[in-house]
């Protein structure tokens, strides 16, 4: 499978504070996978070198397509209020005939659950109705990645959940690539293929885990299965939850060597 | 009903109020409303020609001088609020040029452009371009973070950054500074039709002063009244229309 998205020792100083200390990873073409950290671990600023807000201060970042999308977790201020829902839709596809818009933007609405709220105002409609519109917004301009800033937290349990199996079926239904940064360990899991572990700050790969769960997902079941609890117990003492004391770095070591042993089981 | 009731009855009761101070007081400076609108009548229905001659003309060069320093204002304004840069080194000129009163500037004015009308435009411009301005600045930098990185994500291109983007976000400080100016190019058109003109409302207002004629000169204060109010209406209709997308309520808008 080809890689759409390469980077390479990727590292960011802001003057004397290194957020990103030389982060090297892959993201297959089709494939879903998380970034998650502890808070304040410099995932913002991954997100923003990637997504070409700001210039690395070292490394590489190769898409392989033209461009990328963001999801942002503030859909309040990502949406564009002067618009109605369609209008932000069609927002990145002002280039495009205008008939070829319209078809797009009704498609991505579809693909959401929101063809009925074209021709309303963002604010009009809840939280998680507004995140779907920046997801339609992002799925119309067909990216070659599908960035994902904790696209769910700010909306309640209920519609968390609802979004996340969107998020799943959309990106099946349409082959979508995505990468999703995240706070939320039950997320990443439920959600990934795969799962990139970062150290607190300055941010480094710290265990790169494939998701050993079947495609098909449920909020239920999935949630419950063996390998659901055992990865999240995993990814949470790699993120040293609860000992703030420890050093991250040696317990990462050790887990690395204790995941080859499963591995090998 | 109601509601029209609430906002003229105090408004007429004034009146009334005027009207009979008026009469009792009999004082030929201060003539009653009632003889104020029979000279008004007199004067501009009458006899047309002293409305199309001296009122169009002034409303018109209002309105132009207005809209001018509009375009200048907001085109200015977002390029200036959108560049860091180049704010600091205009502000201090801003400053400077701002802290001018208009009026200061009529005779600069009519030593440049020798006619009444020129002068004139110059002068509105001059005075009522600031509201605009530094409001247009102010609403370009109100542009969330979050929108600019959106619009930077999605690559679209300048012109859409600039009028799909930074002139909505700015358009309800812009709309707050055009009224305001508004209202001051009505001072304005008046201030400069005081000296050194052929035709307008102030230059009527000054000949009625000077003939001891206070009904006309009262009409023509009334007029100008009665024309800030129209234009004021006028504009929030417009205002209502144009930012009808903004959340209005609490309660419309989900959290």
């Amino acid at each position: 499978m080809s890689n759409m998205l390469e980077v390479a020792d990727l590292g960011h100083t802001y003057g004397d504070y290194e957020a990103i200390g030389g982060l090297t990873f892959d993201v297959r073409a089709g494939e879903l996978v998380c970034v998650v950290g502890p808070s304040g671990c410099g995932k913002s600023t991954l997100l923003r070198t990637i997504s070409g807000l700001i210039k690395p201060s070292r490394g590489n970042v190769k898409l392989n397509g033209s461009h990328l999308a963001v999801v942002f977790q503030d859909y309040q201020r990502s949406l564009f209020p002067w618009l109605t829902v369609q209008g932000n839709v069609e927002f990145p596809l002002r280039s495009l005939k205008r008939a070829e818009r319209r078809k797009r933007a009704a498609e991505a609405l579809e693909w959401v659950g929101l063809s009925g709220a074209a021709r309303k105002r963002p604010w009009q409609l809840s939280g998680g109705m507004q995140q779907r519109v920046a997801i339609a917004r992002a799925l119309a301009f067909r990216p070659a990645l599908l960035l994902m800033d904790e696209p769910f937290a700010s909306v309640d349990a209920q519609t968390r959940f609802e979004l996340e199996d969107l998020l799943l079926r959309v990106r099946r239904e349409h082959d979508t690539t995505v990468l999703v940064v995240t706070h939320d360990i039950d997320e990443s899991v439920y959600l990934g293929d795969r799962i990139l572990v970062l150290s607190s700050s300055p941010a480094r790969l710290v265990a790169n885990l494939e998701v050993p769960l079947p495609a098909e997902r449920d909020q239920v079941t999935t949630r419950t299965a063996d390998g659901f609890v055992a990865l999240r117990s995993k990814v949470a003492r790699l993120l040293n939850v609860g000992k703030p004391s420890m050093d991250v770095e040696k317990w990462a070591a050790a887990e690395r060597e204790s995941l080859s042993e499963t591995v090998a089981h | 009903m109601t509601k029209f009731l609430q906002r003229w009855v105090v408004f007429a009761g004034l009146v009334v109020v005027w009207q009979l101070s008026a009469w009792l007081a009999d004082n030929p400076y201060f003539p009653p409303p009632s003889d104020i609108v029979t000279a008004a009548w007199d004067w501009w229905v009458v006899e047309p020609e002293n409305f199309t001659d001296n009122v169009i003309p002034s409303i018109t060069r209002m309105l132009t001088g207005w809209a001018i320093a509009s375009v200048i204002g907001v085109s200015l304004g977002l390029l200036l609020g959108r560049s860091d840069r180049a704010m600091e080194y205009a502000n201090p000129l801003l400053v400077f040029l701002r802290s001018i009163p208009p009026p200061a500037l009529v005779p600069v004015f009519l030593l440049l452009f020798k006619t009444g009308t020129a002068t004139q435009m110059a002068t509105i411009i001059f005075g009522v371009v600031w509201p605009v301005l530094l409001n247009s600045v102010d609403g370009a930098r109100s542009v969330d973070v979050t929108k600019v990185d959106t619009s930077a994500v999605f690559q679209i291109p300048r012109w859409q950054w600039v009028l799909g983007v930074v002139l909505p976000a700015a358009s309800p400080k812009i709309f707050a500074g055009l009224r305001v100016s508004l209202s001051l190019s009505l001072v304005l058109m008046v201030i400069s039709e005081l000296v050194n003109t052929e035709n307008g409302i102030g230059m009527q207002l000054m000949q009625a002063q000077r003939e001891f004629d206070n009904e006309r000169m009262w009409a023509g204060i009334v007029l100008l009244g009665v024309l800030g109010y129209v234009l004021n209406t006028a504009f929030l209709a417009v205002e209502r229309r144009a930012l009808a997308w903004q959340p209005r309520s609490r309660d419309e808008q989900h959290a």
